[in-house]
């Protein structure tokens, strides 16, 4: 298990972030991914790992509309 | 008809000659008021109080408002008044967005307070031409137009009787009449309505600036809360403004250079970030309709649902294929390379008066596309297009039109309403035909246009009191809130956006507060104190736009590079010392954030202190309906059973084995409730404002909005 904005994830082994982001549907252009705080690049979201534990933000970035 | 024809018919009612004067910080110091009951023209000094206080923009329109009416006061009556103000920022070049004009009345929709902002040039070229704000006050017996020469220094009240009152047919016929020639068009802005503002009680103000490589008058929309109507009501046609020396320096700001510096670094981001990003420069805020989609934001069916198979036809990359124009200039004041007035071209009209016309349509943008789109059904581009465009030259708010049709079309299909009471209209959801045939009816004042152009609020009324329906399923699925129609967004699953609505001075539009994905999607504010907190700042900040005469849009559909890196990412910090070195370039005044903050709330807690002077503003009216926070049918449980089934489980700890839906939905609205009740608590309480939503006076002290005014109106309420 790991935690994607603070709620319960069900992790699998070999999940990446683009992974996650296509399960959770999230499809808006600015979005900040951080994993246990680190932030990670856009280029790398194919082949960053998450690992089982890991506490991933996907912020996304809009307070607006 | 010939425009000179038109002009020899203007009957000359009242000029007044001023001198020019000088813009000194970003204030001219003083007021235009016009009163066309009795053709009477003065100028009015703006005092250091009203700087100190009120700043400019929709502080200078509430407070003109407050004085000149009374707690009887109704929406048309004489003395309400229109004031246009786009405070001391407005008018400056170098940085994008800020040519804005903030427009107060008491409107005819929620019968208190409304305030619009919108682009075009008239409010900068009103400042330029010597004025901080137009006051228009009385009511004309017959047709006129204001004509306001800023090179010449007079102001004209004319009887206009022969121009159209349609919007885009006006707006180019006073462009005309009042250019010296093709190149002087960019020097006139027009402010007209349009046919259907007579006949609603959602009229829309358009203001114009025109487009010297499309050769039009393009159209920007103050389009909440039925200022058109109370702008028709008054007879009048249209405001026109002539300036002809737009220059860079002519708010004669206090450092020219840290303006010029601060609009470069912003330009810049846009040009580098903005495909990255928002693509608002091919095609502006309407980028967002799959994306609303695809996270169940995007209101179907009145509300209903939050996504839909047929949005790919109405995503935003249609509209940037086929129909809006790339590569031109589509900002609505100079400087703004944000660029986000996109328009439609060359596009034929299938219906109504001006059926076979080509014409340039202004938008979509998100809320038409949402609005006359998916929230009726009506998933197909043209469609949305056309009833845009009649719309906005009816002088029709796009917003309170698709959000009152959807729900006359969900009345529709449940039987509440038929065809005997609709005249025939078929208002099935997705009729293109009959939304359009609506507003047709309503720019001639007839059939059951009239009634849906009196707003959810009054068909309510109207539907359970004249045909007995229910009253109460009425209120859960009417979605108004004080009388004005929801904007496009479904709130369901973030009860920070149902405060973000509901617990608004005007009335349920989201440019208070848009919190859905910091709320819902990022889980930054779990705590109702954390939700009380961004209800707080962020209607705090937003406020403070429309007090100098800027645009939203640039603070946070464009984002810094490294934006990522720093603490609160949301509120995008480096926009908001922009902002501030801004106003220390223009006025002299050096602002931190929490100044910022205090600002909009003097102007803030007036507005609800106005509110409650009306026989509003208190806890009782922002009770919200139902279909904002929740599933309101077994249909719309149902579509989403497995989010509610497990929310059920997770947060109340109700077993759902065995429950029937209507058992299940009993209890989930009962907890939701009962959610909003707790944050309306955490927020009257962070505002400063009493378990009623009545400021204390404590708080007015601290605030130096103590004023004996405002503590009449508050002492018994305390």
């Amino acid at each position: 298990m790991i935690k994607v904005n603070n709620r319960d994830f069900q992790w699998e082994q070999g999940m990446t972030v683009d992974d996650i982001m296509k399960i959770k549907k999230f499809s808006w252009p600015k979005i900040i991914v951080k994993i246990n705080g680190q932030h990670v690049e856009e280029e790398d979201y194919k082949t960053r790992i998450v690992n089982d534990g890991d506490d991933v933000q996907m912020l996304h970035l809009l307070a607006g509309g | 008809m010939d425009i000179k024809v038109l002009r020899d018919n203007h009957k000359l009612l009242a000029e007044y000659k001023y001198e020019l004067g000088k813009i000194d910080k970003g204030y001219t110091g003083r007021s235009l008021f016009v009163n066309i009951s009795e053709n009477k023209i003065e100028s009015k000094p703006v005092s250091q109080m009203m700087k100190d206080k009120f700043v400019g923009g929709k502080g200078f329109g509430l407070w003109y408002l407050w004085n000149a009416t009374t707690p009887s006061t109704k929406w048309n009556d004489p003395e309400n008044e229109i004031i246009i103000c786009g405070g001391p920022v407005c008018g400056i070049t170098q940085y994008p967005g800020s040519g804005k004009s903030l427009v107060c009345s008491i409107s005819p929709a929620t019968d208190m307070p409304i305030d619009s902002n919108v682009g075009g040039y008239f409010g900068p070229l009103l400042k330029f031409s010597g004025w901080d704000a137009l006051e228009l006050q009385g009511k004309s017996e017959k047709d006129i137009i204001i004509v306001i020469d800023g090179n010449n220094g007079t102001v004209r009240i004319e009887e206009a009787s022969l121009e159209a009152v349609d919007g885009h047919v006006l707006g180019e016929q006073l462009t005309e009449m009042y250019a010296d020639n093709e190149e002087d068009k960019r020097n006139v802005a027009v402010v007209t309505a349009g046919s259907g503002a007579e006949h609603t009680r959602m009229g829309l103000l358009n203001f114009t600036f025109y487009d010297p490589r499309r050769k039009v008058a393009r159209l920007k929309q103050a389009g909440r809360g039925g200022i058109g109507t109370v702008f028709r009501d008054k007879k009048v046609k249209a405001l026109v403004v002539k300036f002809s020396s737009v220059k860079g320096d002519l708010n004669n700001p206090f450092d020219q250079g840290i303006l010029n510096r601060t609009g470069i670094k912003l330009h810049k981001e846009v040009h580098d970030l903005d495909p990255k990003q928002n693509n608002m420069r091919k095609i502006g805020t309407a980028n967002i309709i799959e994306v609303m989609d695809e996270y169940d934001l995007l209101p179907v069916m009145n509300y209903q649902y939050g996504n839909h198979p047929d949005t790919q036809k109405i995503k935003s990359t249609v509209f940037i294929d086929k129909y809006i124009t790339q590569g031109v200039q589509d900002g609505c004041w100079y400087g703004c390379s944000l660029a986000c007035a996109k328009a439609a071209d060359n596009f034929l009209l299938k219906t109504g008066p001006y059926k076979g016309h080509k014409v340039t349509v202004d938008g979509p943008e998100y809320e038409n596309a949402a609005g006359l789109g998916s929230n009726c059904a009506i998933f197909d581009p043209e469609g949305i297009l056309e009833l845009n465009f009649y719309c906005d030259t009816y002088g029709i708010d796009t917003i309170s039109f698709g959000t009152a049709t959807a729900f006359a079309m969900e009345c529709y299909e449940r039987g509440i309403i038929n065809k005997e009471i609709t005249g025939g209209l078929e208002l099935n959801f997705g009729n293109f035909d009959s939304a359009a045939q609506l507003l047709h009816q309503m720019s001639k004042g007839e059939g059951f246009g009239v009634v849906v152009g009196q707003g959810i609020h009054r068909m309510k009324e109207l539907f359970a009191e004249k045909y007995g329906a229910d009253a109460d399923f009425l209120f859960d699925i009417g979605m108004e809130q004080k009388g004005l129609e929801y904007s496009e967004y479904g709130s369901k699953e973030s009860l920070a956006q149902q405060g973000g609505y509901g617990l608004t001075n005007k009335g349920p539009q989201h440019d208070e507060a848009w919190l859905i994905f910091m709320d819902m999607v990022n889980n930054q504010i779990p705590t109702f104190e954390d939700k009380a907190e961004a209800l707080h700042y962020f209607p705090m900040f937003r406020t403070w736009f429309g007090l100098y005469g800027l645009c939203k849009l640039p603070w946070n559909d464009i984002a810094p590079a490294n934006n990522k890196f720093t603490s609160e990412p949301a509120k995008i910090p480096e926009h908001v010392q922009n902002y501030l070195d801004i106003v220390y370039g223009v006025t002299g005044k050096r602002l931190g954030t929490d100044d910022m903050v205090r600002e909009s709330e003097r102007v803030y807690n007036f507005q609800r202190i106005f509110n409650i002077r009306l026989g509003k503003g208190l806890r009782k009216n922002d009770k919200t309906p139902y279909r904002s926070m929740g599933p309101v049918t077994k249909e719309e449980y149902e579509s989403r059973q497995e989010r509610y089934d497990g929310q059920l489980k997770e947060k109340i700890g109700y077993d759902v084995t065995g429950k029937t839906t209507e058992e299940k939905m009993a209890v989930l609205r009962s907890y939701r409730e009962d959610q909003y009740e707790k944050l309306t608590d955490a927020v009257y309480k962070r505002r400063g404002w009493n378990s009623n939503g009545v400021p204390t006076i404590e708080h007015l002290k601290e605030l130096g909005m103590d004023l004996p005014e405002l503590i009449e109106v508050v002492k018994g309420l305390q």
